[in-house]
């Protein structure tokens, strides 16, 4: 199954289990969704549930919070994160403060989603995801889905979640493949370990951890130890548990992330382990991130930019050297 | 109108006014803090489109208190939260600007100019597909009509037909700044024009209020769409207690108050409803008694505990999760 069909069965299963599900975004009906996620919805459960919105991001999102507060389970699609500042307002100051400011009196059961991420050559202002930012909001549960199974099962929960949640999608993985294990019952809060290891753990999200596992053998080979590699899943709350005892085992920290740098997510799971278990640590934490700039059109440019397999093999391997491995 | 209606106005409109004195009288004692913005002067408006609109959800600003007392939210809790107090209607962790009451179909309480709106249409487009008649009535001020939320919202409510009523509170003044200084017409229905019906009433006048609310009701209830209310009203203090509001003149003002909204219905129901004074007298002593008790819960209330801090701001099982 393909990741985008995976999170298309997501979405109709859970049209067809409860009616207060509705999906609006841009083009999400008849078009079939500008990544084809939304396909063939509108035809099983029509337009009043399937609603095609005019361009326009601070409505759909702000659309959106008004269906939930009038008990509805509203989807928005955003068609890519970049779009979604239009709706920052909303999306801060009403979808994740209303259950507080009221002391609990309004609910919103909804689910933001939105794909981002460096695709190919779309340039600036089609090309960032803006984790950091949704991931800096308390009251937010953020998602972000990098494999098959999990964008299926976290996208369930999330619809079924009586609280908030940006559901972070890449541009890149809708066409990848993989397996649902429909007899699981994920959290998906829980962070996922990729593949295990005992030498270095490798932190990531999104596209990134396919970038990651690309790396890995020429890594282990290089540096003659094991990777463990975890897919961080929930942005917002971070797993520590797993993050800590796959730490507390290996005593090396990578985080790869296709965030800037400056200021970008990785930052903070660097953070927690020098504040919570820096004497845990035989080496300085070591983070690649995306270079300082907006992102390139010009395709040799844009690959310098964003951490990339060879980039990642390479720069972990000069690390380990340097820190005795 | 009847005359027990038009009295019972009277009384929130007179309850209102007395609890914002009362609000103002405690934010300068030190009891209340942060933004206070007052509705002197636009009690008219607040009370009679809520008693117009008595079934329907609303969605408000952050000038607030009045609709939210008319709207059968307790004095009690509205000033206890004023004062952020735990017995406060949002448990001391909104304040002044976010009053909250979805058992009243009470909406808030928004403190982002415009920001509501977006949410009104969203939820008359869920009371629509729930198949629930009463609609929406979504208030702004003419502040708000020169932003994109209400472009966006006045363009998605008329495409999609949605049961929704506009209610632009014009005043006159976004914060200090005239609204013909940065907007090319005093009268903001007219951007409402294209879309859907639209008229200018008096909003000083309680009972032009009621009836005008009550059209559009029927408007809105019969699936005709949306419609648009501007409400010329005037506020006698300034923007929140941290303006003097002495952008206007006193000539501005004496103008304004003699058309004061509370004297004028007080006119009306002697002269054309025969009130009696010995009524109105015990009415208005009913909402002093009302607002003392008020200020008083209010003050012997307590704190909210530190536990607060976390609560409310997930779900339960999620916020397991979270903490």
């Amino acid at each position: 199954m393909l990741y985008r069909e995976a999170l298309n069965m997501a979405i109709d299963e859970m049209m067809a289990k409860d009616e207060n599900v509705v999906i609006l975004g841009e083009d999400v009906g008849r078009y079939g969704g500008s990544y084809r996620v939304t396909e063939g919805l509108v035809a099983k459960y029509g337009e009043k549930r399937v609603i095609d919105t005019p361009i326009a991001e601070l409505s759909i999102v702000g659309n959106a919070v008004g269906m939930a507060m009038g008990g509805l389970r509203p989807i928005a699609e955003i068609m890519t994160a970049n779009f979604s500042l239009l709706a920052f307002d909303q999306i801060i100051n009403h979808m994740a403060k209303l259950r507080y400011m009221s002391a609990g009196k309004i609910t919103l059961a909804m689910v933001v989603r939105m794909p981002g991420g460096v695709s190919r050559q779309l340039a600036a202002q089609h090309s960032e995801s803006y984790e950091q930012m949704l991931s800096a909001v308390p009251g937010l549960i953020v998602f972000a889905a990098s494999d098959v199974n999990y964008a299926y099962h976290a996208l369930k929960k999330a619809i079924l979640m009586d609280d908030p949640v940006i559901f972070l999608e890449h541009e890149l993985l809708y066409n990848k493949e993989g397996e649902v294990n429909f007899d699981e019952d994920l959290d998906p809060f829980k962070a996922r370990v990729v593949k295990e290891g005992d030498g270095i753990t490798i932190v990531s999200y999104l596209k990134m951890v396919d970038d990651v596992m690309e790396a890995v053998g020429e890594i282990e080979d290089g540096l003659k130890t094991s990777v463990e590699v975890i897919d961080l899943c929930s942005l917002n709350p971070i797993d520590f548990k797993t993050l800590s005892s796959s730490i507390k085992k290996t005593g090396r920290l990578v985080v790869v992330e296709e965030d800037h740098k400056t200021g970008g997510y990785g930052a903070s799971i660097v953070s927690f382990a020098s504040e919570e278990l820096f004497y845990e640590l035989d080496a300085p934490p070591l983070r690649i991130a995306s270079k300082d700039v907006p992102i390139p059109y010009n395709r040799r440019l844009e690959l310098e930019v964003i951490p990339t397999p060879r980039k990642i093999a390479k720069r972990v391997m000069e690390w380990g050297v340097e820190n005795g491995l | 109108m009847n005359k027990l209606l038009a009295e019972e106005i009277y009384y929130y409109m007179v309850l209102g006014r007395e609890f914002e004195y009362a609000a103002k009288e405690h934010y300068m004692k030190g009891n209340i803090s942060g933004f206070l913005h007052l509705d002197i002067g636009q009690e008219a408006l607040s009370v009679a489109s809520m008693k117009a609109f008595d079934k329907g959800d609303v969605f408000t600003t952050y000038r607030e208190h009045v609709m939210a007392i008319a709207r059968g939210m307790d004095p009690k809790v509205v000033m206890a939260e004023l004062f952020g107090k735990v017995t406060g209607v949002s448990r001391g962790k909104g304040g002044s600007m976010h009053l909250f009451d979805p058992s009243r179909f009470f909406y808030g309480g928004d403190a982002i100019v415009g920001g509501q709106i977006p949410n009104a249409v969203g939820c008359a487009y869920a009371r629509r597909y729930q198949g629930k008649e009463d609609g929406v009535m979504v208030v702004f001020g003419d502040g708000a009509t020169n932003g994109g939320a209400f472009f966006e919202s006045l363009n998605i409510a008329s495409a999609w037909k949605l049961p929704i009523i506009f209610l632009c509170e014009n005043n006159r003044y976004a914060i200090g700044t005239e609204i013909t200084r940065v907007s090319p017409f005093l009268e903001q229905s007219r951007k409402a024009k294209p879309y859907m019906p639209s008229f200018v009433i008096d909003g000083m006048d309680a009972l032009e209020v009621y009836e005008a609310v009550s059209k559009a009701k029927e408007h809105v209830l019969n699936g005709h769409g949306p419609i648009f209310i501007e409400a010329m009203t005037c506020r006698y203090e300034g923007h929140s207690m941290s303006d003097a509001g002495d952008y206007r003149s006193p000539q501005e003002m004496r103008i304004c108050k003699e058309k004061d909204p509370v004297k004028r219905l007080e006119k009306t129901l002697l002269d054309r409803f025969s009130s009696q004074e010995t009524l109105l007298e015990s009415l208005r002593n009913r909402a002093v008694k009302a607002v003392e008790e008020a200020v008083e819960f209010a003050a012997n209330s307590e704190e909210p505990d530190l536990s607060e801090l976390y609560r409310d701001l997930f779900c339960k099982e999620c916020g397991n999760v979270v903490s």
